[in-house]
């Protein structure tokens, strides 16, 4: 096994001093790979990402049990901006783009974690994985399509020149092709940049195609992982999250509880 | 026609110190939703600090107007680190109280020092700054004013079109958790935009005082004057605070000039009312963009 980069150790989330949200949740995450996070509505995944970058806070939750782990520092509870600066970055679900900044100013947001520093080369970057935001770099983001914004938010993380990259549904809404090109850029980022990735999806087949390694969660716990390969053939993976029964004939998505397009109010 | 052209000269001049002092009101409340009501007190702060530099102390004028200016970025900074910082996340009650507060609190610091009195600043505007268009004349404070407010207009577009930091500041104003995600300094830009605020509101209370004479209550009630001109552009909209500062200002020069000067504080509410009526966002509120 490789190196160790964020290890999770039995955390516990409380929302709001009351809510329990994680009942020890364990996980680790190695230096350079693709990890993906599954799971139905509620389950914890968001709430995992936020505990590991210090965006539960705002939202009045906090680390009560256990520790997280990020290269020998321990960061639980540590304030988004110095967890940033140590190279952790979440893409927050469902895009949030910058509405009212262009799209390169929005790609400039993302050197809040060096300002100051030259960042025309990461422009050429991001522009270079994302070709389709060239054209579109002096409109407001607020007007840009779906598969668009998901480009600049990924790409405005990039502008952080991430160690570790968290990604939280980033296919949600978005049409097959779309989702298909996102996922092979994912890879390549991962590949190219050296970026270790966490994954947090619900489309469970795409996910499992490029991650090396998964992890189920329910309810608030971690209740199954192993390697894409295990996870994928384990019968109850296959049943409830890729939605093909036992028998092989594919369910419709209203059997699995989990599916749900729209995303409840935050 | 002349006196219409003059009074319009004099009204957008007016007009432009009033836009850009809510400016820096809309600033605050884009950034951290706070409505700051000691805003004109910060304009008066700002008019007595200067007087004080160049009467007590005899600076030169450029100087003490930087220095006022300076030393207002300072206690817009210090006001948000002191007072506000430990009320981040309370309920807006308690934070709009805690404005009301500094209000009377420098209010009161203002009467202890200097009196109520109206106090006017030497004159020191030579009269070779006065401009003759034809057969209007405008004023050496006018052509002064107009010349000040477009060089902060320019600079605070580029401040926030082009720098790092001003970038970071919009980022915050449209979307917090998303600036925290990337590790924009949150905290920072709450303190840089109170520093910012409370500078530009020194800065039109000096001019103000150039025209009016310094006097706490007339500076002061200056702030109440900054609710007409952001509602009428809109609570989020800075270009927005521009226009309705302009148009407040030419409101109250015509409604001096050809009504009577003891009307001019009441008719820019009544227009208000009247514009609320129909456009109930302001003229330039921010039509929300909505695209999922
Ligand atoms: N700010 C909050 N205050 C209180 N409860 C919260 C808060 N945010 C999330 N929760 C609760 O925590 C639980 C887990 O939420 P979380 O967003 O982590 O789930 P998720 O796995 O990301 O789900 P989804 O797939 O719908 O995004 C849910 O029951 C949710 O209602
Ligand atoms: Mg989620």
């Amino acid at each position: 096994m490789g190196e160790i980069i964020l290890q999770i150790n039995n955390i516990s989330v409380v929302y709001s001093d009351v809510i329990q949200v994680l009942k020890g949740v364990s996980l680790s995450v190695e230096k350079g790979q693709i990890v993906s996070l599954l799971g139905s509505n509620g389950a914890g995944k968001t709430t995992t990402l936020k505990a590991i970058s210090g965006l539960l806070k705002p939202e009045n939750g906090a680390v009560t049990d256990g520790s997280i782990i990020y290269e020998g520092k321990n960061i639980q509870n540590q304030a988004p901006e110095y967890i940033t600066r140590l190279g952790i970055i979440q893409v927050l679900e469902g895009r949030q783009p910058f509405k009212y900044l262009t799209i390169e100013e929005n790609l400039r947001v993302g050197t809040a974690t060096r300002a100051g520093k030259p960042y025309k080369d990461d422009l050429d970057l991001v522009y270079n994985y994302f070709p389709a935001l060239v054209q579109r770099r002096k409109s407001l983001a607020g007007y840009c399509s779906g598969g668009e914004l998901q480009m600049l938010v990924i790409g405005r993380a990039l502008m952080a020149h991430p160690q570790l990259l968290m990604l939280d549904e980033p296919s949600l809404g978005l049409a097959p092709l779309v989702v298909k090109e996102i996922f092979r850029i994912i890879k390549k980022i991962n590949e190219e940049q050296g970026a270790t990735i966490v994954l947090v999806e619900q489309n469970a087949n795409m996910a499992l195609q490029v991650a090396h390694y998964g992890y189920v969660m329910e309810n608030g716990k971690i209740v199954m992982e192993g390697t894409s390969k295990e996870l994928s053939e384990n019968p109850d993976v296959k049943e409830f999250y890729l939605g093909i029964a036992a028998t092989g004939i594919a369910k419709s998505y209203k059997d699995v509880k989990s599916y749900r397009r729209r995303k409840r109010w935050l | 026609m002349e006196f219409f052209l003059q009074l319009l000269v004099n009204g957008v001049c007016v007009g432009l110190l009033y836009g850009i002092s809510a400016m820096g009101f809309v600033m605050i409340f884009k950034s951290s939703s706070v409505l700051n009501f000691a805003h004109g007190e910060l304009l008066a702060l700002g008019a007595f600090f200067f007087l004080a530099l160049i009467t007590w102390a005899k600076l030169p004028i450029i100087v003490a107007f930087l220095l006022t200016l300076v030393g207002s970025f300072v206690l817009g900074f210090l006001i948000e680190k002191f007072f506000l910082r430990p009320l981040i996340g309370e309920k807006l009650i308690f934070v709009i109280m805690l404005t009301v507060g500094l209000a009377a609190m420098f209010k009161g610091l203002i009467l202890l020092i200097w009196g109520g009195n109206l106090r006017t600043y030497p004159n020191f505007l030579p009269e070779t700054l006065a401009l003759k268009l034809g057969t209007i004349y405008i004023a050496p404070v006018y052509s002064a004013t107009l010349v000040i407010s477009v060089l902060f207009l320019v600079l605070f577009g580029l401040f926030f079109k082009k720098s790092a930091q001003g970038i970071y500041m919009r980022s915050v104003a449209d979307n917090q958790m998303a600036a925290l995600s990337l590790g924009v300094h949150v905290r920072r830009v709450f303190a840089l935009s109170w520093a910012i605020a409370a500078m530009v509101a020194a800065m039109s209370g000096i001019v103000l005082g150039i025209i009016n004479g310094v006097n706490v209550h007339d500076l002061s009630s200056i702030g109440l004057k900054v609710f007409p001109v952001v509602i009428l552009g809109g609570l989020d909209s800075i270009g927005g605070a521009i226009i309705g500062g302009i148009i407040i200002g030419l409101l109250e020069t015509f409604t001096g000039g050809y009504l009577s000067p003891s009307l001019t504080d009441v008719v820019p509410y009544i227009v208000l009312v009247f514009i609320l009526l129909v456009k109930p966002y302001g003229l330039f509120g921010l039509v929300e963009i909505e695209r999922v």
